[in-house]
Parts: C-alpha cells; structure tokens; sequence
C-alpha cells in the first residue's frame, strides 16, 4: 500500500530523518488557525505521481493567498483522483536537491540503495537521460546497510565534511526504516540542501508498505490506493482491478485471468476488470466475485473462465445456477468434476463452453449487441 | 531424466498437518511421489496418510533420509521454515505459500544461495516430472511424460497449457511453476539451464506475466547459448501501469516490465512467441 506525503513524513521523524513540520487541512479556512511562518507551501496530497506540473503543488505569500490557493487544490481532479487534502509547510530556501531511496530489486533478490545527485525529478528520466549520474548499492541481507556504505554513496556523490556524515546518518535511518517497516520502496525525492549552511531536508517522501507483510504492523494508516470496488473485493479475499471495459471478468489463477483479459482483447472487447477467485474458491467465494464485478456501471456481458484444479467446477456452477445474472454471461468450465459442474448448470439452462477461445469470442459478441 | 525432481527425490511437508498440506500430501502420493516425512512443530509421533511426522526437519531427515521440501505453512511462520529446511540442505525447497512477505523472500533467497540449495516460489504451484515425482499442488491427471519443459510463473495457466500439450499427444519432461512473488528462487534463466542439459527435454516452453525483468534476462541466455526450440507466451498484454494484476510480481511499475517488452525480447532471442496459450501446443509439435 502506497501511504500519503503526510503519512510517510510522520514515519520518517519517527526514524530521525529530517523533515519539515506541517499541518494537513482539508478545507481553505483552516489557513486561519495555522501558526507556520509565510511564506508557506500548499501540497495536494494525492496517490498519483506528477502532481507538482498538475499544478497541485503552490507558494503562497501570505494567509490570503493561501486561502486562495488552498481553495483553488482542494477538490481538484489529477489524473483521476480528487484532492481531499493539502500538506502545508513553511517555504524551504533550498540548493542542490539529491535523491536517495531504497527499494526491492527483483532481479538481484536484494534490497538497492539508489542515490544521485540529479535529484527532484523523476529518476527513471535520469536514469534514462543521464545514468552514470545514479549511484546503486545492493544491501547484503547478511550484514544490512551499514554506516560506511553511506559514507560511500556520500563520496560518490560529491558530500564532503558535516554533509557527508549527515547524509550517511540519513541514508541508514531509511535503511533501518525500510527493513522495519517492510517497505517495498522508501524515497525521498528531493534531499534538499539547505542554500545556506548545507543541512539536509527531506522536502518530499514517498513509502509503499508491502501488503503482505501489513500483518506485522500495527497502526498503519488505511489504503487509500484502492477503489471502493477493490476494497470490497479485498475483504472478501478476492483479488479485483477495476479496468474501463464493459466486459466483466472472472476466472481462476492470476496468469490465467490476465491471459482472459488478453484474450478478451484479442477478439476486439473491452474488459472491465481482472478477477481472481484465487486456488480452491468456494461456492461463496464464486457469489460474492459475481456480485463485485456486476456492481460496476456499465458491464454489458460477464466471461467466467474456470480451469478447475483445487478449485470444483461443482462449486462454481453451484454460484452460477444460484444467482443468474443480469447481463449476458458466457461460461467456460473445465477440469475437477467438470462433468457434476456441468450437469447444475444444464439443470439450470445454462450452456459451457470447454475451450476457452470460442467463449472469448462470445462474450466479446455479447456485449457489442 | 528430468529435472529438479525425480524418482529419488524423498519429499518432506513442512506443514502437513494443515488442511492443504494434508489435501495435497495425499494428492502427491497418489501421483506416485515418495513423501518420506512431514514436520509440524508439536505434532510430532502422528501420522498424516501414512507418513510419519516429526517436530524438527533436522529429525525428519535423520530418521527418513527425506532430499526435499515442500512448504504449506502459513505465511507469516514460512520464512522459519524455509530457512529450517535450508538449514538441513534440504533441495530443492518448494515454497507453495502465498503472501510471504517480500523481505522474508530475500532474506530466504540469500540463506539458499549461501547453502547452496535451490528455493523454487514462493507462491507456486511446484515442479511436477510425470511419472516421477510431484511436489506441490499441479493437478495430477493434467500430466503424462514426454520431452517437453514448461516452466511458467503462474499455476493455472501451467494447467492449462499442459492440458493442450497432452491433449496433442505432447508429453513433459518437467512442469516447474516459479512463482508469483516479486522476489522468487529459481528464475526462467536457471530454469531454462537445467531443461537445455536434459536429455529427455527437446522443448522448452516459458510462460510468462508482466512485471520484473526475468524473461528478457532468461531471453538474452537463450539467444546466446540455447539450441533447443522454444516457445513462449507472456500474460498480461492489457495490463495498465501501476496495478498488481493478482500475483504480487505481476505489477509494470513506470515503463518496466511491459508483456509488449517482453515479447519482443523473446522475439529477438529466436523464441516463437505465440498470442494465446492454445497455440503453445500446435507451435512445439511444428518445432519438433
């Protein structure tokens, strides 16, 4: 789960890294109780990256405009996601801005340092413009991030003196953080220097939690990434994406239902989203997928693509024939006792297909009627 | 032949008094697999279809001579575990277990590396040779011998392409499924390796999903060095950006991990790429 600016602030003091204090507000009058000195900076706090060119980060001079300001964010659409709250902090007179984060590199199986002095921006545009500008190390999951792999990464990056031990010291807090935590990334883009005397602040955090691992963590806030659909599916154990398409999915097996998406699309339909009943769905599992993905506005025609190996297709066909749907719906059944699968849903009228091809075609035909 | 897993392997369940160690601890030895043992800490002394449990793998291996692991515990007791089999050398350690938390993978992956042992998953289906052996979860009707490889990061989609190849009369050499993790053991590369020194394996078929790097780097290996034919499907061409489709590896974050980045990889490595799963089959029987 991806946490808020505010959010990972909070976490980051907690581990020592410096950050300015802020307030969050959700509506413009709350510019009058603030006690920050002007000038201040309104930051929407949003999900979504690139919220700074959408204009949903503003200097204001003073209280009045703030309050405009504040009023122009708040409520504003980016990329797809309303603001319902700004981060206000005192204006930073800042030199050069670093980047300094830790996440997972899949390939190496290993935790990666990644730091440069081309900080601010996107680092994937450094990394693709500029990469002998990034400095990489991999953590050693025997020994951990030590303090002298900071000062490493400090040299290489030009830091000399104070500096250099600062950014050290704040280069292992993250590391700590990060293990701790359990963070698939910890990031802070920009590590702003001071324009006076050099001192590091951390000016923006980013922190996405593992959601495998949120068991081990008390007091996290609510994900906040997940549509209201998604997050019904999540309490049922159900994993839902929510796409633009008008043909409802659902199948077993994450590579298998993406593979219906793609199949889907191949024949020239629109899915409206990917669900997984995930291995051994129960009958109830199966009613409640159906009644999530039908939910959506807009869905035209329901694919159920069932390939059963722990999973019944008695079980599935038992949800099917209990509660027929409102759309047209296309069923691909097969696998462990298919033939008790087929017989409920030929009692209820209900045709299935075997091979996964023509039901795509189907379904994508159903749903252009 | 085969590989990974064969006629001598000696599996122990780490778990098997669960309801799906159990389920599928019966399932493995109808399959014809030899489960030598399972371990349940406090439950040792019973008895799970016939196979005698311990409370320790280390007692386990002593008193059954038992190679192999198969892991159904728990997600948040699996990092202990894997690294207690890891600890009696046991390989290849199947990790079947989903939503193990991304930092117990690496700090388990590391423990393997330094043993020397090889971790397949987590969040697999495991590695199935017909005729042989099983560990894990593959449906075993789904299976009948042959010379193709099929490695795979997903279990379903496994099944159903197997189900094609011996719908053709395509048999297997082994069936591995990596896992759906970001951070998983064996990859596609190591993966393919193993099926390009097999005797029995004359095609390799990879299935694979968006998300991470592992197919161009297992591509690159078999544009360089792989004689054998092989065939390859990527899942997840109308994934958007940014959303974990299922699996918690199957995620394109910024512009990495595409299914249309990967496919030209392979493309470009000599792989024929095929655009839906029923066509792996008719594609290996024309290749071989």
């Amino acid at each position: 789960m991806k946490l808020h600016e505010f959010q990972a602030k909070e976490i980051f003091a907690r581990y020592g890294i410096p950050v300015q204090p802020g307030v969050v507000i959700e509506r413009p009058e709350e510019i009058d109780r603030l006690e920050i000195p002007y000038p201040v900076v309104l930051k929407a706090q949003v999900l979504v990256g690139g919220r700074g060119k959408a204009g949903g980060i503003k200097l204001a001079a003073d209280p009045v405009e703030a309050k405009a300001k504040a009023a122009q964010i708040l409520g504003m659409d980016i990329k797809g996601e309303r603001v319902r709250r700004l981060l206000v902090v005192q204006a930073a007179d800042i030199g050069v801005e670093y980047y300094l984060a830790f996440t997972v590199d899949r390939a190496a199986r290993r935790l990666v340092c990644v730091a440069s002095a081309a900080g601010g921006i996107d680092i994937e545009d450094v990394a693709r413009t500029a990469p002998e500008k990034i400095v990489k190390l991999h953590v050693d999951p025997c020994t951990g991030f030590q303090p002298f792999h900071g000062r490493g990464i400090a040299k290489r990056l030009g830091f000399g003196g104070k500096a250099l031990l600062q950014f050290a010291g704040i280069a292992s807090a993250l590391a700590r953080l990060c293990a701790e935590m359990d963070a698939e990334l910890a990031e802070i883009n920009p590590l702003a220097a001071a324009a006076g005397d050099g001192t590091l602040l951390a000016i923006d955090a980013k922190l996405i939690i593992d959601d495998n691992a949120t068991f081990r963590h008390e007091g996290l806030p609510r994900n906040e990434e997940l549509t209201a659909l998604e997050a019904a599916a999540r309490a049922a154990d159900l994993s839902y994406v929510e796409l633009d398409g008008d043909v409802a999915i659902i199948g077993n097996g994450a590579g298998l239902v993406m593979s219906t998406l793609d199949m889907i699309a191949h024949f020239g339909g629109r899915p409206a989203n990917f669900l997984d009943v995930g291995g051994g769905a129960t009958t109830e599992n199966m009613a409640q997928a159906m009644e999530i993905v039908l939910r959506k506005p807009g869905v035209r025609a329901l694919f159920i693509n069932i390939f059963g190996g722990i999973t019944r297709c008695d079980d599935i066909a038992r949800a099917i024939a209990a509660q027929p749907p409102r759309v047209p719906m296309v069923v691909r059944l097969t696998g462990t006792n298919e033939a008790e699968g087929r017989a409920i849903l030929e009692a209820a009228k209900i045709h299935a297909y075997v091979e996964p091809e023509p039901a795509a075609r189907e379904a994508v035909r159903l749903a252009r009627a | 032949m085969a590989i990974l897993v064969n006629a001598s392997t000696r599996v122990l369940v780490q778990g098997i008094t669960g309801y799906q160690g159990e389920f599928h601890t019966r399932r493995m030895l109808e399959f014809g697999t030899a489960v030598a043992a399972g371990v349940t800490p406090g439950k040792g002394g019973a008895e799970v279809a016939g196979v005698p449990v311990f409370d320790t793998v280390a007692e386990a291996v002593a008193a059954t001579g038992a190679n192999a692991a198969c892991i159904f515990v728990p997600a948040r007791a699996a990092k202990d575990a894997a690294l207690e089999a890891i600890a009696s050398r046991l390989d290849p350690v199947v990790i079947i277990t989903e939503h193990i938390p991304v930092h117990d993978a690496i700090a388990v992956v590391a423990a393997a590396r330094a043993a020397g042992v090889r971790v397949i998953g987590p969040n697999g289906p495991g590695v199935t040779s017909p005729g042989q052996c099983k560990i894990g979860i593959m449906p075993n009707h789904l299976f009948t011998p042959g010379p193709v490889g099929l490695v795979s990061r997903s279990g379903t989609l496994t099944y159903e392409i197997v189900a094609g190849l011996t719908a053709a009369g395509l048999g297997q050499s082994t069936a591995l499924g990596l896992g759906g993790d970001p951070v998983v053991g064996l990859s596609f590369q190591e993966a393919i390796e193993l099926f390009a020194a097999d005797p029995q394996t004359r095609a390799i078929v990879m299935v694979g999903e968006i998300g991470g790097g592992a197919e161009e780097e297992a591509a690159r290996y078999v544009g360089a060095s792989v004689r054998k034919p092989v065939v390859g499907y990527i899942a997840g061409v109308t994934a958007p950006p940014g959303k974990r489709m299922g699996h918690a590896g199957a995620v394109i974050s910024g512009t990495e991990g595409t299914a249309q980045a990967k496919m030209a990889a392979m493309a470009a490595a000599g792989i024929t790429v095929v655009d839906l799963p029923s066509r792996v089959a008719e594609v290996v029987r024309r290749l071989l």
